[in-house]
């Protein structure tokens, strides 16, 4: 008879595998209470709603938060529509071939860029060449040519899964390419392309370095809509979203509290975001089944 | 009229896509012209040698030296650690992930969990991981750079933004990367391999190490490839637990990396500092180019 022999090395191992699978809940779980331990205190109503003023003597972070939706919002006007027709591009005109590859390469090619060589371009481009300077524009532009991988690779994906029939159904019944791709393969795909700008809004909320070099650090309120202080005359103009405004408050500035403050709503956010692709992702999964 | 209309816009939306689809291959050529235009002219100023292998960095010097060669080595040196130790800890993780849970409901319900804690990790801003670096990671530091440098004549204390700390923060930022990459190319291992070892007598953790990761191994390489993209990439976090001196990379000195130059100094250089901070940019956008391809090299083999 043999007896189950126990391995010293294979008790160690199995520990070594329960340590590291442990330590990832363990980092998350300490990031997220220290972060609203020390943060909570700090966000009241007027902490989201005010501008940091030492004249007022308030404390708050509600320009940073309208810089960081409207360089959102302007991204993805840009970023949409192009990434999502490169896909189309790619998936319904091209002919496999080296044209193709050439885009497939530079798309993979633009992803594995990190963020500050963006941040160096968009300042060296965008900042200086085409003279639009340090604002909300510059650094929508640069994060755009950013996310613009995520959105191209995701309604390819999202095209792909609609089945051939629909494609040659619509040809067959005498619609031409440009109607058939509006009217049957992006509401098709739709559920893909928004799971695609969900994550590139999800990067745009995190990202740092590249908007530190290109829109600026500005955290005051637009006036109204339209003049010279307006909403729309805000993006030509500098402005720091939540990320820079943390990195500001930590270091230069010294300011913890509002820095644990933001760090607060940023978790929120990146939370609620992650929750919606989950959503969307295990929706469209239940589809194709 | 309404028909040519109709001609016109079928055929103007081919041309319309085009464009679009063409934009990342200008953008990667327009961001490659910039980097090489911009960055090169300080090379030919200070010097290939001087300016690449030059240890001393006193840019607003009266007589100033434009050296990054310690700027370089903490980069790589970073890297490397943070490489060593997340890339174990991930691996080991996907392990968890893959082979070890299968079994129990409370270890599928355990993996799951950790399933969700790996992709928020991946997703909270890198501005988040510095300053629980700064407020957790320094000061500890600080404590055993105390204790250690107690009689040093030498040292320069730094309050606990060193080498380790972002070496530390690194390897967490990498850990995502590797597991997933890890796990699925751990999953894609066809499942007869497993049965045919366990049917020899191998243990269950004599398969998964000498049966399933080396069978796996090309895409658990393609993951620790891609850490040491990101960790070389990565800016702000580092930046602000790293210290703000360029020293050579030791453990307990406070270092700047190709990324936090650029982040710290770039406000408020000008002239020849400033193009030297674009050489900066060039040498970082060249080793992230020379890992893009060995990462699609690698891609091509797997195929």
């Amino acid at each position: 008879m043999m007896k189950k022999k126990t391995r010293p090395a294979e008790t160690v191992l199995k520990g070594l595998i329960l340590f590291s699978a442990l330590l990832s809940i363990v980092l998350l779980a300490v990031i997220i209470i220290y972060v609203v331990n020390r943060g909570i205190q700090n966000v009241s109503p007027s902490f989201l709603t005010t501008v940091t003023s030492a004249r007022r003597g308030t404390k708050g972070i509600a320009g940073n938060i309208v810089n960081t939706l409207l360089i959102i919002i302007v991204s993805m006007v840009i970023a949409g529509p192009v990434g999502v027709g490169a896909a189309i591009y790619l998936n319904e005109y091209a002919r496999p071939g080296k044209l193709v590859q050439i885009i497939e390469f530079a798309t993979e090619v633009l992803s594995g860029i990190p963020s500050i060589i963006f941040g160096l371009f968009g300042m060296m481009f965008f900042v200086e060449t085409l003279g639009l300077g340090y604002c909300i524009l510059s650094g929508s532009l640069t994060l755009s040519l950013m996310v613009l991988p995520l959105i191209t690779r995701n309604t390819q994906e999202a095209l792909k899964t609609v089945p051939d029939g629909y494609r040659s159904g619509a040809i067959g019944l005498g619609a031409g390419k440009w109607y058939m791709i509006r009217t049957i393969l992006i509401p098709s795909a739709m559920p893909g392309i928004i799971t695609g700008v969900i994550l590139a809004v999800g990067r745009i909320v995190g990202e740092s370095a590249a908007l530190l070099l290109t829109a600026g650090s500005a955290k005051l309120l637009p006036v109204g809509i339209f003049g010279k202080k307006g909403l729309f005359s805000k993006i030509f103009q500098s402005g720091g979203s939540l990320t820079v405004q943390l990195y500001l408050s930590a270091t230069s500035e010294s300011d913890f509290d509002t820095a644990f403050g933001t760090a607060l709503v940023l978790l929120v956010i990146v939370f609620l975001i992650n929750v919606m692709t989950k959503k969307l992702t295990s929706g469209m999964n239940r589809c194709s089944e | 009229m309404k028909g040519n209309l109709k001609k016109i816009s079928e055929g103007a939306a081919k041309y319309i896509f085009l464009l679009f689809g063409s934009l990342a291959v200008v953008s990667v050529l327009a961001i490659t012209f910039y980097m090489f235009v911009k960055g090169l002219p300080a090379l030919a100023q200070v010097g290939v040698t001087d300016l690449l292998f030059g240890t001393v960095w006193k840019p607003t010097a009266a007589e100033p030296s434009y050296g990054i060669f310690y700027i370089i080595l903490s980069s790589i040196i970073g890297t490397m650690g943070a490489v060593l130790i997340g890339v174990p800890i991930g691996l080991l993780t996907a392990v968890f992930l893959t082979d070890y849970t299968s079994g129990s409901p409370r270890g599928r319900k355990l993996s799951g969990i950790l399933t969700a804690a790996v992709e928020l990790l991946a997703a909270i801003p890198s501005v988040i991981y510095g300053l629980i670096g700064m407020m957790i990671l320094n000061p500890f530091m600080y404590r055993l750079e105390k204790i250690i440098f107690a009689d040093s004549e030498t040292h320069q204390f730094t309050g606990g933004s060193n080498m380790i700390s972002a070496i530390i923060v690194l390897a967490v930022m990498i850990l995502p990367t590797v597991i997933n990459i890890s796990a699925s190319s751990i999953r894609a291992v066809p499942q007869s391999l497993r049965s045919a070892s366990l049917g020899l007598g191998a243990t269950k953790l004599q398969t998964i190490f000498l049966v399933v990761i080396p069978a796996a191994k090309s895409g658990i390489m393609t993951g620790v490839v891609l850490g040491v993209g990101r960790a070389l990439g990565e800016a702000m976090a580092i930046n602000m637990v790293a210290g703000g001196a360029v020293n050579l990379p030791l453990p307990f000195n406070s270092v700047r990396f190709l990324t936090t130059q650029l982040v710290s100094e770039m406000g408020y250089s000008s002239g020849l500092h400033r193009q030297v901070l674009f050489t900066v940019g060039l040498v970082l956008y060249i080793f992230i180019v020379l890992i893009n391809i060995l990462l699609s090299n690698m891609k091509k083999k797997g195929e």
